[in-house]
């Protein structure tokens, strides 16, 4: 095993042969956190930026962030969904400092410099100057000056956003099983039941490894288990798409699951814990399965959610290298009645910042970091299904999926 | 009962009383008696935790809706006995108490609250601050929330939630 003795990135070695150790320097090193903004973030991934729901008009606009670069996400004249970075060609300010509103074009307050809904510079305060003083230069040219923009998509209903030139369509970056995974989900069109945020006082990546560690969640969340949303035993399995980038987790309510339950060792505990109203717990299957959980990751920091009638996209942003803020957007079908929207929002109450079932993702991340930072040369190990990048039938205990991430990771970042 | 009679000496009893409910609402989360939480509430009554992004584009999800004595019940069983979190306290401080409406027996009122939050190691923040809105009857000459919708400031929530505000 090499050691990291070095302060620059560019001397960071991989400690390992593969991905089933990760150094615990990849959490705290500031470094690496501005590479990986470079490198991952404006690099070759496709970003998630908002839904095209939530711009239904031409001039509608929504900013976001794509890593830790703010972005401005607009439905031009023509209904063409435009992406662009968020800061001013002339002194870098803002351009829209609101989280979301309908214009005719872009105008930055600062010196009122106007750009149109594909990010072109259309006019400059002052151009010609004041009594013919002042102003800018003849070789001042307009087309140098615009907006910073990004390719691109919107898939199912889903904007996503890269600046790379090559990376090839949403498509094919997922795959094809990954694409029908979004399909089995997002069957209609989609309407926005509302928002909240939670602040993860950890690095991006360790809620990233969170989502696609299946091995987790029937350990940790104790509701998972005593209400058989999730247990070891139930049915479904692990997609992981051929790059290792993607994951989909999986788990189907069957029959022999309940009967199984009494054979897992799990925290005593759990075992007596009843709630009193468990209406919130009904399924209304509506995608024509079973599933009852289905966790789906998009590279680097998408999270697409039906845990049972709670539907929801979390966006992951970079706060800073020990700091990230998780936007869950909860999403019903526009096609929902009173009935059904109500019935969200009760299983809602399994989700978020203040959900039974996922409280504890908040804590466990900054634990690690709190303990990590004191020793970035040490190793964390993952050896659950082996050091494989695979998918698995039948069995969520594996961290092949959390191995497959830190593959994508390394491939962007060079390491 | 009617807030709207001139009579001052009834509209600043009424004020004292929910001054009173609130009170007691707040010392007994801060005083971690959440056991006594779901008495505050009528056996049909309604809580619910939202954001003012969500309020002012009128979006119905909340963080938590509880709706009858057994969803508060089970808040607080969730939290003595399934949910993992590390240890903290709440600092409520509620003021500007406005009584907005009074019919039907149905008085509605609304106060600003702000929490400061404190972590077993002894670290300090402003976890949240926002409005109660409220509906309030009474009952058997006691007062108790027939709805009590928290809006938060922020549409952040450090960590977790998991003390009710």
């Amino acid at each position: 095993m090499d050691t990291i003795d070095s302060n620059s990135p560019s001397d960071f070695v991989w400690p390992c042969e593969d991905t089933s150790q990760v150094p615990f320097r990849v959490y705290t090193d500031e470094d690496l956190y501005a590479l990986e903004q470079k490198r991952i973030f404006q690099g070759s991934v496709w970003n998630f930026l908002c839904l095209d729901c939530e711009i239904p008009k031409p001039g509608d606009y929504k900013t976001t962030y794509a890593g830790d670069t703010p972005i401005i996400v607009v439905r031009d004249e023509n209904g063409a969904v435009n992406a662009m970075v968020n800061r001013c060609a002339h002194k870098g300010s803002l351009v829209c400092y609101k989280p979301r509103g309908n214009v005719k074009e872009l105008t930055c307050v600062y010196h009122n410099w106007v750009y149109d809904l594909q990010g072109g510079l259309k006019a400059v305060a002052f151009r010609r100057g004041v009594g013919g003083k002042g102003g800018l230069s003849e070789e001042f040219d307009d087309r140098n000056h615009g907006l910073r923009t990004l390719r691109v998509e919107v898939f199912r209903g889903l904007i996503f956003g890269t600046f790379s030139e090559k990376t090839e369509p949403v498509s094919d970056y997922l795959g094809m099983e990954l694409v029908a995974a979004v399909d089995r989900v997002l069957i209609k069109p989609l309407k926005v039941l509302g928002y909240y945020s939670q602040i993860f006082k950890n690095n991006w990546k360790l809620y990233v490894e969170n989502n696609k560690d299946s091995y987790h969640a029937s350990l940790l969340h104790v509701f998972h288990n005593t209400f058989g949303v999730v247990r070891p035993t139930m049915g479904g399995g692990i997609k992981i798409s051929d790059s290792g980038w993607h994951h989909l987790s999986y788990t189907e309510r069957t029959d022999i699951s309940d009967k199984e339950i009494g054979k897992e060792k799990v925290r005593s505990k759990q075992d007596t814990y009843r709630l009193e109203d468990a209406a919130l717990m009904e399924h209304k299957p509506e995608l024509g399965d079973k599933v009852t959980n289905n966790i789906q990751t998009v590279f680097p920091t998408l999270v697409i959610q039906q845990i049972l009638n709670c539907l929801a996209v979390r966006q992951l942003i970079p706060r800073g290298v020990h700091e990230s803020e998780l936007i869950w957007t909860i999403l019903g079908f526009e096609d929902d009645d009173a009935e059904m929207t109500q019935h969200r929002i009760a299983t809602n109450n399994l989700v978020g910042p203040a959900g039974f079932i996922s409280m504890e993702d908040g804590a466990v991340g900054a634990w690690v970091q709190r303990a990590a930072k004191s020793d970035g040369e040490a190793l964390t190990v993952m050896p659950m299904g082996g050091r494989a990048i695979e998918p698995s039938q039948g069995s969520r205990v594996t961290e092949a999926a959390v191995r497959g991430f830190w593959k994508g990771w390394r491939e962007c970042m060079g390491i | 009962m009617s807030y709207t009679t001139p009579d001052l000496e009834y509209q600043i009893s009424l004020k004292i009383r929910v001054d009173a409910l609130n009170a007691d609402y707040i010392h007994a989360i801060d005083d971690d008696r959440l056991e006594e939480w779901p008495n505050f509430f009528t056996s049909d009554g309604e809580y619910s935790v939202s954001t003012r992004e969500n309020y002012d584009l009128d979006l119905p999800i909340c963080l938590i809706q509880c709706k009858g004595t057994g969803m508060f019940r089970d808040r607080i069983s969730a939290l003595r006995q399934a949910n993992i979190f590390e240890p903290h306290t709440y600092c409520h401080t509620i003021s500007a108490l406005q009584i907005t409406g009074d019919s039907d027996g149905v008085l509605k009122t609304k106060a600003n609250f702000s929490i400061i939050r404190t972590m077993s190691e002894g670290e300090m923040m402003i976890f949240a601050a926002g409005r109660y809105l409220d509906k309030i009857v009474e009952t058997d000459g006691k007062l108790l929330f027939s709805e009590r919708r928290v809006i938060l400031e922020s549409r952040r929530i450090d960590t977790l939630l998991v003390i009710p505000i």
